[in-house]
């Protein structure tokens, strides 16, 4: 504390006689920082990006094809043609759903990996509901609420673990994973089975009927509106409301928020309830608008991909729109490296991975500490 | 890498004919951190065998000028000579090998080793397999020959304050370093343990028992302070800076204290300028019944501790840090669960819950505010705000808030509190210690108190800063609110407490209106022994 004072005390700002001038200074010093601080956010992802394309590129070099003809054809897979982006919304609908599971409790410094659980678990409450409800609309409406609400309760109860137990809430959200996906494959398996379904254990199909549609004009379903619009919510609750400012004050400093009362346990418990929500309804609108059904084909990872895009997008919930789009593009060109390049099926997981350390890598390069500035002391 | 302890060196020493060298000398060193000059020409000599203090405000350049002759910061310009010699010092590692060591202000130990462990792994150099039976004898060898010993089997954690800036010391001893410089060697210690440890420095640069490493054999000291009693004890010779200048230097013995702080601010030292009012006695409004908290380990802190604080008073809590003051304050701020008793203000149950903390008006000014009442990345208008951006006028409809409110509410608030920062927008984080403090006795203090708990208000803060918050609880406290003040500092509490509490162990151990205290009798209960 008696060291730790800026070159401010120091500088024209703390000559009494320089008072209207050091104010203008001041402002415009203010200004300076703010612009660096935004062109940091956007350029060091960018930079850290560019790095893992490069690093991607000796890899795929290595395995003797040519970088730039892979890199050509991964850009006509997911953004180069309508077919592709199109696919590419498709992937990053859910994206974005799973990616508000953890982003939101990022904010209030929880590191929550359980989108993958509360999805599935959504899902498969979803297609339960749904089969006992009768009208379009409300078969729709049913499961989204309800599929909402139960990958909610699902974060929420490792939320409760972590701010009434102490429980680590990184571990018990990966191993809540694992239950869930247990929990499916019984429910499938066993009570919730549809004795049509011989191969592929599933529950009852909700019908063609009752399924979520496309946008109008576009092959694409409504479930990317959902996460457009969620993005948008979870930004302005975070930014704009008495909640979202908590929650910045107990993930910025929990003995700050605790000495100015706030009820730092129920700020983890709502908070991992409603980045629960999110991944709840990214099951439903899964099972709505492409499986008709809840079963294995349920656990396809975007919740795990869905943590990937919160940590690149800095848990920032707009941050996570272009990220969803970047990664669901880098999915859905998965497809075509493998009939171009007889690539592996997992070389877009590789690509993923390297952009993911990337960006935690590039953590380290915020405040300008590139530029090695040591702050004076005194 | 072990010590040459050498008793039977110190014989020669001053026996010389022509006069020695400087221990250690700067000549003009100038430091640029950009556009800001933060050490101009500064010049510094340290007499072999002497304890020099070097006295400045926050800001003075005092750490930066340190920091430069210990190879942190290359200096823009200037040399820095050793014995005399031009020495090249890029790092600190290069100061070392010359002898050169530093203690810094906050402990560089691990806590759970032990005290022979963490000498050892001070060392530069490591075998690949400890011989830790070997170790421990060295070390234990190296205690014996010192003028104060630690068990060398203790861990870190079970040390006291005072104790582990001894360890730091025996650290540079062991190092060997013949030149120690100190950066605020006492700010965390007690007034007795201060005394003690400068003694025992100011024993070793005179080349009593324990002197030893350099080839004269006496320990050269320079420690940073802001404390003139401990200066006009403890040191030969002073250097002060100001505002990155040299603002005088010369003997301790020639100089006033009236005279040092001149040099340090450029005038008169600004006092405290609200004084205490006499009023009659009024309502108890805090009440702190059998109150008992845990520390973090879950062994007991606090025990059955009582305490009841009047409207219009000041009750200061003293006692050696350790003794559960931190846990007290934490249980008041809401930080912590006590695990037992109650607390009651104006004769309502208080938990420490933001209702309560509003509707009873309770505020606390914590120790290092950056960490306990501050968010580090939120802006200045933020954090001013913390205690009201859920209300009217902050809010609309009660759940949006309104940035332009807040940055409003702060701008006059950063006005009225004299806070030094960009703009309401800057991110607290950035801002220098008093302007934190600043800006949470903004927060704390700009509406009605009825209870606030201030606990170290002044740590680590300059003279301006000090005199300034000191006025502010005084203020408070003319205004009618029961003010708790917990300090390390019994100058603090003597300056501003109606009543004194001593805390040993978590209990309140003995009492006295500011009349009758005694200092020896205090003393003696924070020793723990009465």
């Amino acid at each position: 504390m008696g060291i730790g004072v800026s070159i401010g005390a120091i500088s024209p700002l703390a000559e009494p006689s320089a008072g209207g001038a050091g104010a203008l200074v001041a402002t415009a010093e203010a200004r300076r920082a703010a612009r660096r601080k935004s062109a940091e956010a956007f350029a060091i992802p960018s930079v850290a990006i560019l790095g893992a394309l490069i690093l991607f590129g000796i890899f795929v070099a290595l395995t003797g094809r040519n970088p730039l003809a892979v890199y050509h054809e991964m850009y006509r897979g997911s953004f180069g043609t309508w077919f592709s982006f199109q696919n590419t919304l498709q992937r990053a609908a859910p994206l974005m759903l799973t990616a508000l599971a953890t982003a939101l409790p990022l904010r209030l410094g929880l590191v929550v990996l359980g989108g993958e659980g509360a999805m599935v678990l959504g899902g498969l409450a979803a297609a339960a509901v749904g089969v006992h409800l009768h009208t379009p609309m409300s078969v729709k409406l049913g499961m989204f609420v309800v599929g909402a609400l139960v990958g909610g309760a699902w974060m929420a109860g490792a939320g409760t673990l972590r701010a009434y137990r102490g429980v680590n809430e990184t571990i018990s959200t990966l191993l809540l994973n694992y239950i869930a996906i247990a929990l499916l494959n019984h429910m499938v398996e066993g009570p919730l089975r549809d004795p049509a379904s011989l191969n592929k254990p599933s529950t009852l199909p909700i019908g063609d009927d009752n399924m979520l549609g496309n946008l109008p004009g576009l092959d694409v379903h409504w479930g990317l509106v959902f996460g457009l619009a969620a993005c948008l919510l979870t930004w302005f609750l975070m930014q704009r409301t008495t909640f979202g400012f908590a929650a910045r004050m107990v993930g910025g400093n929990v003995r700050a928020a605790l000495l100015n009362g706030l009820p730092v346990r129920r700020l983890i418990v709502v908070a991992t309830f409603l980045g629960g929500l999110g991944a709840g309804l990214a099951g439903a609108v899964e099972v709505a608008a492409i499986h008709g059904t809840a079963n294995a084909s349920l656990v396809t990872g975007y919740g795990y991909t869905g943590v990937l895009v919160a940590f690149i997008a800095r848990g920032n919930p707009l941050g996570v729109v272009p990220v969803a789009l970047l990664l669901g593009g880098i999915g859905a060109s998965g497809g075509l490296l493998q009939r171009v390049f007889d690539l592996p099926d997992a070389t877009v997981n590789v690509l993923q991975g390297i952009i993911f350390l990337s960006i935690l890598f590039s953590d380290s390069l915020y405040g300008g500490r590139w530029a090695r500035k040591p702050a004076v002391a005194a | 890498m072990s010590v040459g302890v050498g008793v039977g060196l110190s014989g020669d020493a001053g026996a010389t004919a022509k006069p020695a060298p400087p221990a250690l000398e700067a000549i003009g060193l100038s430091k640029r951190f950009g556009t800001v000059l933060a050490l101009d020409d500064v010049s510094l000599q340290l007499e072999r065998g002497s304890v020099h203090a070097l006295l400045g405000e926050n800001g003075a350049g005092k750490s930066t000028l340190v920091k430069c002759v210990m190879g942190y910061y290359p200096a823009d310009a200037g040399r820095v000579l050793v014995g005399g010699l031009e020495a090249r010092i890029a790092s600190p590692r290069d100061a070392a090998a010359l002898g050169v060591g530093m203690v810094y202000q906050h402990f560089t130990l691990v806590d759970n080793m032990t005290v022979a462990e963490n000498l050892v792994l001070a060392r530069r150099q490591h075998p690949f397999i400890f011989d830790w039976a070997a170790e421990v004898k060295e070390v234990a060898a190296f205690m014996a020959r010192m003028p104060f010993r630690l068990d060398p089997g203790k861990p870190v954690r079970m040390l006291a304050a005072g104790e582990k800036q001894k360890l730091e010391i025996l650290k540079q001893l062991y190092l060997g370093s013949s030149i120690v410089i100190l950066d605020e060697p006492t700010s965390v210690l007690t007034p007795s343990e201060a005394n003690e440890v400068l003694g025992l420095l100011r024993g070793m640069a005179q080349g009593g028992q324990g002197g030893k490493g350099g080839k004269e054999g006496r320990l050269t000291i320079l420690m940073i302070s802001h404390k003139f009693r401990e200066v006009m004890a403890f040191a030969d010779e002073v250097t002060v800076l100001r505002r990155g200048r040299l603002a005088g230097r010369g003997r301790v013995a020639d100089l006033t204290p009236d005279a040092m702080a001149r040099m340090m601010v450029g005038e008169e030292p600004p006092r405290a300028t609200q004084t205490r009012q006499a009023g009659p006695a009024r309502a108890t409004v805090l009440e702190i019944a059998d109150l008992s908290a845990d520390d973090d380990l879950g062994t007991p802190a606090v025990t059955n501790f009582s305490l009841r604080v009047r409207a219009g008073e000041i009750v200061g809590i003293a006692g050696v840090s350790g003794n559960g003051q931190e846990e007290l304050v934490e249980v008041l701020a809401g930080q912590r669960e006590p695990s037992a008793g109650r607390i009651e203000v104006s004769g309502t149950r208080y938990r420490a819950r933001r209702a309560e903390m509003r509707g009873l008006k309770v505020r606390c000014l914590p120790d290092e505010p950056l960490r306990n009442a501050c968010v580090g990345a939120m802006s200045v208008a933020e954090n001013i705000g913390f205690r009201r951006f859920d209300r009217h006028p902050f809010t609309r409809g009660g759940t949006l808030v309104s940035g332009r409110a807040l940055r409003r509410n702060a701008e006059a608030l950063i006005v009225e509190y004299g806070i030094r920062t960009p703009g309401p927008d800057a991110p607290i984080g950035s801002l220098s210690g008093g302007n934190v403090q600043r800006a949470v006795l903004a927060r704390e203090l700009s509406e009605d108190v009825a209870v606030l708990v201030a606990s170290n208000p002044c740590f680590g803060l300059d003279f301006a800063a000090v005199a300034e918050i000191r006025s502010r609880l005084m203020e408070a406290r003319n205004r009618g609110a029961a003010v708790l003040l917990i300090s390390a500092d019994l100058d603090e509490i003597f300056a501003l407490a109606d009543r004194i509490v001593v805390i040993s162990e978590g209990r309140a151990v003995h009492e006295t209106p500011i009349g009758q205290a005694d200092l020896g009798i205090i003393g003696r209960h924070m020793a723990g022994h009465a």
